[in-house]
Protein backbone atom coordinates (compact mmCIF):
# COMPACT_ATOMS: atom_id res chain seq x y z
CA UNK A 1 0.00 0.00 0.00
CA UNK A 2 1.58 3.46 -0.83
CA UNK A 3 -0.41 6.58 0.51
CA UNK A 4 1.62 9.94 -1.01
CA UNK A 5 0.51 13.51 -0.55
CA UNK A 6 0.74 16.14 -2.70
CA UNK A 7 0.16 19.78 -1.58
CA UNK A 8 0.01 23.10 -2.86
CA UNK A 9 1.35 25.82 0.10
CA UNK A 10 2.25 29.37 -0.95
CA UNK A 11 2.08 28.68 -4.57
CA UNK A 12 4.73 26.10 -4.08
CA UNK A 13 4.50 22.21 -4.65
CA UNK A 14 5.22 19.82 -1.54
CA UNK A 15 5.61 16.49 -2.13
CA UNK A 16 5.42 14.05 0.96
CA UNK A 17 6.74 10.53 0.32
CA UNK A 18 5.22 7.30 1.61
CA UNK A 19 7.80 6.74 3.81
CA UNK A 20 6.80 10.08 5.29
CA UNK A 21 3.37 9.44 5.90
CA UNK A 22 3.85 5.64 7.19
CA UNK A 23 6.24 7.53 9.90
CA UNK A 24 3.12 9.77 11.19
CA UNK A 25 1.00 6.30 10.73
CA UNK A 26 3.77 4.66 13.07
CA UNK A 27 3.41 7.61 15.20
CA UNK A 28 -0.35 7.83 15.60
CA UNK A 29 0.16 3.58 16.13
CA UNK A 30 1.85 4.11 19.15
CA UNK A 31 0.19 7.07 21.01
CA UNK A 32 -2.88 4.70 20.77
CA UNK A 33 -1.09 1.90 22.58
CA UNK A 34 0.38 4.53 25.15
CA UNK A 35 -3.01 5.61 25.54
CA UNK A 36 -4.92 1.98 26.07
CA UNK A 37 -1.37 0.92 27.74
CA UNK A 38 -2.35 3.96 30.46
CA UNK A 39 -6.28 3.30 31.17
CA UNK A 40 -5.52 -0.70 31.29
CA UNK A 41 -2.90 0.25 34.31
CA UNK A 42 -4.76 3.17 36.00
CA UNK A 43 -8.25 0.47 36.08
CA UNK A 44 -5.57 -2.49 36.63
CA UNK A 45 -7.19 -4.57 39.63
CA UNK A 46 -4.76 -5.08 42.03
CA UNK A 47 -5.75 -7.95 44.12
CA UNK A 48 -5.56 -10.38 40.53
CA UNK A 49 -2.95 -10.94 38.49
CA UNK A 50 -1.49 -9.48 35.48
CA UNK A 51 -3.38 -11.15 31.94
CA UNK A 52 -3.96 -10.49 28.42
CA UNK A 53 -2.74 -6.80 27.11
CA UNK A 54 -1.00 -5.72 30.54
CA UNK A 55 1.09 -8.98 30.31
CA UNK A 56 2.24 -7.94 27.04
CA UNK A 57 3.17 -4.58 27.84
CA UNK A 58 4.95 -5.49 31.45
CA UNK A 59 7.36 -7.94 29.10
CA UNK A 60 8.20 -5.22 27.26
CA UNK A 61 8.71 -3.05 29.83
CA UNK A 62 10.50 -5.32 31.08
CA UNK A 63 12.70 -6.17 28.77
CA UNK A 64 13.94 -2.59 27.93
CA UNK A 65 14.48 -1.81 31.87
CA UNK A 66 16.69 -5.07 32.00
CA UNK A 67 18.73 -4.36 29.31
CA UNK A 68 19.03 -0.94 30.31
CA UNK A 69 19.90 -1.82 33.87
CA UNK A 70 22.66 -3.99 32.25
CA UNK A 71 24.38 -2.17 30.09
CA UNK A 72 24.01 1.76 31.56
CA UNK A 73 23.89 0.63 35.43
CA UNK A 74 21.46 1.42 38.26
CA UNK A 75 22.64 4.90 38.85
CA UNK A 76 22.05 5.75 34.69
CA UNK A 77 18.82 3.74 34.59
CA UNK A 78 16.82 7.58 34.10
CA UNK A 79 17.62 7.07 30.44
CA UNK A 80 15.25 3.93 30.02
CA UNK A 81 12.38 6.53 28.98
CA UNK A 82 14.41 7.34 25.78
CA UNK A 83 15.62 4.06 25.39
CA UNK A 84 11.88 2.52 25.31
CA UNK A 85 11.04 5.50 23.39
CA UNK A 86 13.89 4.29 20.35
CA UNK A 87 13.04 0.75 20.71
CA UNK A 88 8.95 0.81 20.55
CA UNK A 89 9.64 3.07 17.48
CA UNK A 90 11.94 1.11 15.49
CA UNK A 91 10.30 -2.07 16.69
CA UNK A 92 7.18 -1.08 14.96
CA UNK A 93 8.95 1.11 11.63
CA UNK A 94 10.97 -2.12 11.18
CA UNK A 95 8.23 -4.65 11.57
CA UNK A 96 5.81 -2.03 8.83
CA UNK A 97 7.44 -3.88 5.75
CA UNK A 98 5.36 -7.00 6.79
CA UNK A 99 1.51 -5.10 6.50
CA UNK A 100 2.59 -4.50 2.65
CA UNK A 101 3.65 -0.72 3.84
CA UNK A 102 7.13 0.57 2.96
CA UNK A 103 9.23 0.69 6.57
CA UNK A 104 9.82 4.52 7.43
CA UNK A 105 13.50 3.62 8.16
CA UNK A 106 14.31 3.06 4.47
CA UNK A 107 14.28 6.85 3.82
CA UNK A 108 17.28 8.49 4.85
CA UNK A 109 15.90 11.38 6.53
CA UNK A 110 14.01 9.12 8.93
CA UNK A 111 17.54 7.37 10.37
CA UNK A 112 19.56 10.64 10.29
CA UNK A 113 16.99 12.27 12.52
CA UNK A 114 17.08 9.28 14.92
CA UNK A 115 20.74 9.55 15.12
CA UNK A 116 20.84 13.47 15.55
CA UNK A 117 18.89 12.57 18.60
CA UNK A 118 21.14 10.74 20.06
CA UNK A 119 23.64 12.72 19.05
CA UNK A 120 22.76 15.90 20.42
CA UNK A 121 22.08 13.94 23.83
CA UNK A 122 25.46 12.72 24.05
CA UNK A 123 27.03 15.78 23.35
CA UNK A 124 24.37 17.63 25.98
CA UNK A 125 25.74 14.94 28.48
CA UNK A 126 29.03 15.48 27.70
CA UNK A 127 28.77 19.08 28.26
CA UNK A 128 26.64 18.58 31.69
CA UNK A 129 29.31 16.02 33.13
CA UNK A 130 32.12 17.54 31.97
CA UNK A 131 31.72 21.35 32.46
CA UNK A 132 31.84 24.20 29.98
CA UNK A 133 35.61 24.20 29.52
CA UNK A 134 35.87 20.29 29.84
CA UNK A 135 33.80 19.92 27.29
CA UNK A 136 36.22 21.39 24.75
CA UNK A 137 38.85 19.96 26.53
CA UNK A 138 37.91 16.17 26.38
CA UNK A 139 38.46 16.59 22.62
CA UNK A 140 42.37 17.13 23.46
CA UNK A 141 42.77 13.82 24.89
CA UNK A 142 45.10 12.07 25.27
CA UNK A 143 47.06 13.96 22.79
CA UNK A 144 46.37 17.93 21.84
CA UNK A 145 47.74 16.62 18.27
CA UNK A 146 44.41 14.45 17.84
CA UNK A 147 41.93 17.40 18.60
CA UNK A 148 41.34 16.99 14.66
CA UNK A 149 40.29 13.28 14.17
CA UNK A 150 38.60 13.27 18.02
CA UNK A 151 36.12 16.05 16.09
CA UNK A 152 35.92 13.67 13.02
CA UNK A 153 35.34 10.50 15.07
CA UNK A 154 32.76 12.47 17.08
CA UNK A 155 30.73 13.54 14.05
CA UNK A 156 31.28 9.69 12.01
CA UNK A 157 29.19 8.21 15.17
CA UNK A 158 25.52 9.95 14.17
CA UNK A 159 26.61 9.15 10.34
CA UNK A 160 27.66 5.84 10.94
CA UNK A 161 24.67 5.20 13.18
CA UNK A 162 22.45 6.00 10.76
CA UNK A 163 23.54 4.80 7.80
CA UNK A 164 23.54 1.20 9.31
CA UNK A 165 19.98 1.43 10.00
CA UNK A 166 19.14 2.86 6.61
CA UNK A 167 21.24 0.53 4.16
CA UNK A 168 20.19 -2.84 6.31
CA UNK A 169 16.41 -1.89 5.85
CA UNK A 170 16.57 -0.24 2.05
CA UNK A 171 18.77 -3.43 1.16
CA UNK A 172 15.96 -5.64 2.30
CA UNK A 173 13.20 -3.67 0.20
CA UNK A 174 15.31 -3.08 -3.27
CA UNK A 175 16.07 -7.13 -2.90
CA UNK A 176 12.21 -7.91 -1.52
CA UNK A 177 10.55 -5.59 -4.59
CA UNK A 178 13.57 -7.32 -7.08
CA UNK A 179 11.78 -10.97 -6.19
CA UNK A 180 8.15 -9.71 -6.20
CA UNK A 181 8.50 -8.10 -9.62
CA UNK A 182 10.89 -10.83 -11.26
CA UNK A 183 8.22 -13.62 -9.86
CA UNK A 184 5.01 -11.91 -10.42
CA UNK A 185 2.25 -14.38 -9.22
CA UNK A 186 4.59 -16.80 -7.61
CA UNK A 187 6.19 -14.75 -5.68
CA UNK A 188 4.70 -15.83 -2.43
CA UNK A 189 6.73 -19.24 -2.53
CA UNK A 190 9.70 -17.24 -2.01
CA UNK A 191 8.86 -14.39 -0.18
CA UNK A 192 7.94 -15.33 3.55
CA UNK A 193 11.26 -16.99 3.87
CA UNK A 194 12.55 -13.27 2.82
CA UNK A 195 10.72 -11.46 4.94
CA UNK A 196 11.49 -13.50 8.09
CA UNK A 197 15.18 -12.90 7.27
CA UNK A 198 14.77 -9.28 6.25
CA UNK A 199 11.99 -7.44 8.11
CA UNK A 200 11.76 -9.82 11.20
CA UNK A 201 14.96 -10.73 12.15
CA UNK A 202 17.34 -7.84 10.47
CA UNK A 203 14.19 -5.18 12.15
CA UNK A 204 14.71 -6.86 15.55
CA UNK A 205 18.46 -7.00 14.97
CA UNK A 206 19.14 -3.41 14.34
CA UNK A 207 16.27 -2.29 16.74
CA UNK A 208 19.19 -3.77 19.41
CA UNK A 209 21.86 -2.83 18.02
CA UNK A 210 20.93 1.00 17.63
CA UNK A 211 19.52 0.88 21.02
CA UNK A 212 22.60 -0.56 22.21
CA UNK A 213 24.97 1.88 20.35
CA UNK A 214 23.02 4.70 22.03
CA UNK A 215 23.51 3.39 25.38
CA UNK A 216 27.10 2.49 25.10
CA UNK A 217 27.60 5.80 23.33
CA UNK A 218 25.59 7.84 26.83
CA UNK A 219 27.93 5.83 29.12
CA UNK A 220 31.04 6.22 27.74
CA UNK A 221 30.92 10.17 27.56
CA UNK A 222 29.14 10.03 31.10
CA UNK A 223 32.08 8.26 32.85
CA UNK B 1 29.68 11.87 -28.57
CA UNK B 2 30.48 8.52 -29.75
CA UNK B 3 29.50 7.16 -32.73
CA UNK B 4 26.02 4.90 -31.88
CA UNK B 5 25.46 5.50 -28.09
CA UNK B 6 24.13 8.71 -26.44
CA UNK B 7 26.11 10.58 -23.83
CA UNK B 8 23.53 10.02 -21.26
CA UNK B 9 23.72 5.74 -21.82
CA UNK B 10 26.76 6.02 -21.49
CA UNK B 11 27.06 7.95 -18.13
CA UNK B 12 24.27 5.85 -16.97
CA UNK B 13 26.48 2.37 -18.10
CA UNK B 14 29.28 3.95 -15.86
CA UNK B 15 27.54 5.00 -13.39
CA UNK B 16 26.58 0.77 -13.15
CA UNK B 17 29.90 -0.23 -13.38
CA UNK B 18 30.61 1.91 -10.75
CA UNK B 19 28.06 0.73 -8.49
CA UNK B 20 29.30 -3.24 -9.24
CA UNK B 21 32.82 -1.85 -7.99
CA UNK B 22 31.58 -0.41 -5.33
CA UNK B 23 29.97 -3.41 -3.88
CA UNK B 24 33.50 -5.09 -3.21
CA UNK B 25 33.61 -3.58 -0.35
CA UNK B 26 31.28 -6.31 0.86
CA UNK B 27 34.34 -8.75 0.61
CA UNK B 28 35.47 -7.01 4.11
CA UNK B 29 32.42 -7.52 6.33
CA UNK B 30 31.87 -10.88 5.09
CA UNK B 31 35.78 -11.98 6.11
CA UNK B 32 35.55 -9.74 9.46
CA UNK B 33 32.30 -11.24 10.17
CA UNK B 34 33.38 -14.96 9.45
CA UNK B 35 36.10 -14.66 11.60
CA UNK B 36 34.01 -13.21 14.16
CA UNK B 37 31.84 -16.30 14.07
CA UNK B 38 34.02 -18.61 13.95
CA UNK B 39 35.92 -17.32 17.27
CA UNK B 40 31.84 -17.23 18.68
CA UNK B 41 32.04 -20.92 17.66
CA UNK B 42 35.21 -21.57 19.50
CA UNK B 43 34.17 -19.46 22.86
CA UNK B 44 30.96 -21.80 23.21
CA UNK B 45 32.44 -24.75 22.51
CA UNK B 46 34.81 -23.68 25.36
CA UNK B 47 31.99 -22.44 27.58
CA UNK B 48 28.45 -23.24 26.66
CA UNK B 49 27.23 -21.85 29.99
CA UNK B 50 27.91 -18.38 28.61
CA UNK B 51 26.01 -18.60 25.31
CA UNK B 52 23.81 -16.11 25.64
CA UNK B 53 26.55 -13.59 26.56
CA UNK B 54 28.71 -14.78 23.04
CA UNK B 55 25.95 -14.35 21.17
CA UNK B 56 24.79 -10.64 22.12
CA UNK B 57 28.97 -9.82 21.72
CA UNK B 58 28.82 -11.41 18.96
CA UNK B 59 25.56 -9.54 17.00
CA UNK B 60 27.24 -6.12 18.36
CA UNK B 61 30.17 -7.04 16.88
CA UNK B 62 29.12 -7.99 13.44
CA UNK B 63 27.20 -4.90 13.47
CA UNK B 64 29.75 -2.85 13.53
CA UNK B 65 31.79 -4.79 11.35
CA UNK B 66 29.41 -4.49 9.00
CA UNK B 67 29.65 -1.01 8.42
CA UNK B 68 31.46 -0.52 5.73
CA UNK B 69 29.98 -2.75 3.61
CA UNK B 70 27.33 -0.79 3.91
CA UNK B 71 29.24 2.17 3.30
CA UNK B 72 29.06 0.49 -0.39
CA UNK B 73 25.77 -0.40 -0.60
CA UNK B 74 24.29 3.30 -0.15
CA UNK B 75 27.29 4.21 -2.69
CA UNK B 76 25.83 1.58 -5.10
CA UNK B 77 22.32 2.59 -4.29
CA UNK B 78 23.26 6.29 -4.83
CA UNK B 79 24.87 5.52 -7.79
CA UNK B 80 21.59 3.78 -9.46
CA UNK B 81 18.49 5.10 -8.18
CA UNK B 82 19.96 9.06 -7.81
CA UNK B 83 21.89 9.09 -10.49
CA UNK B 84 24.08 12.14 -9.61
CA UNK B 85 26.51 12.06 -11.99
CA UNK B 86 23.63 12.45 -15.12
CA UNK B 87 22.16 15.33 -12.85
CA UNK B 88 25.83 16.75 -13.00
CA UNK B 89 25.93 16.33 -16.75
CA UNK B 90 23.02 17.61 -17.61
CA UNK B 91 23.76 20.92 -15.61
CA UNK B 92 26.83 21.37 -17.59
Amino acid sequence: MKIEIYMKLFGKEIFVPDTIVNTFIVGILLTIFAIAANIKFKNADKTKGPEGFQNFVEVVVELVSGLTRMIMGEEMFYFMPYIGTLVLYLLVANLFGLLGFTPPTSDYSVTFTLALMTFSLVEFYRAKTKGFVGFFKSFTEPLPLLTPLNVIDEFANPISLSFRLFGNVLSGVIIMSLVYNALGYFAPIVTPFMHAYFDVFSGVLQTFIFAMLTMIFITNVVD
Amino acid sequence: MMQGITSEAFILGCSAIGAGLAMIAGIGPGIGQGNAAGKAAEAVGRQPEAANEITRTLLLGDAVAETTGIYGLVIAIILLFVRPLLTAYLNL
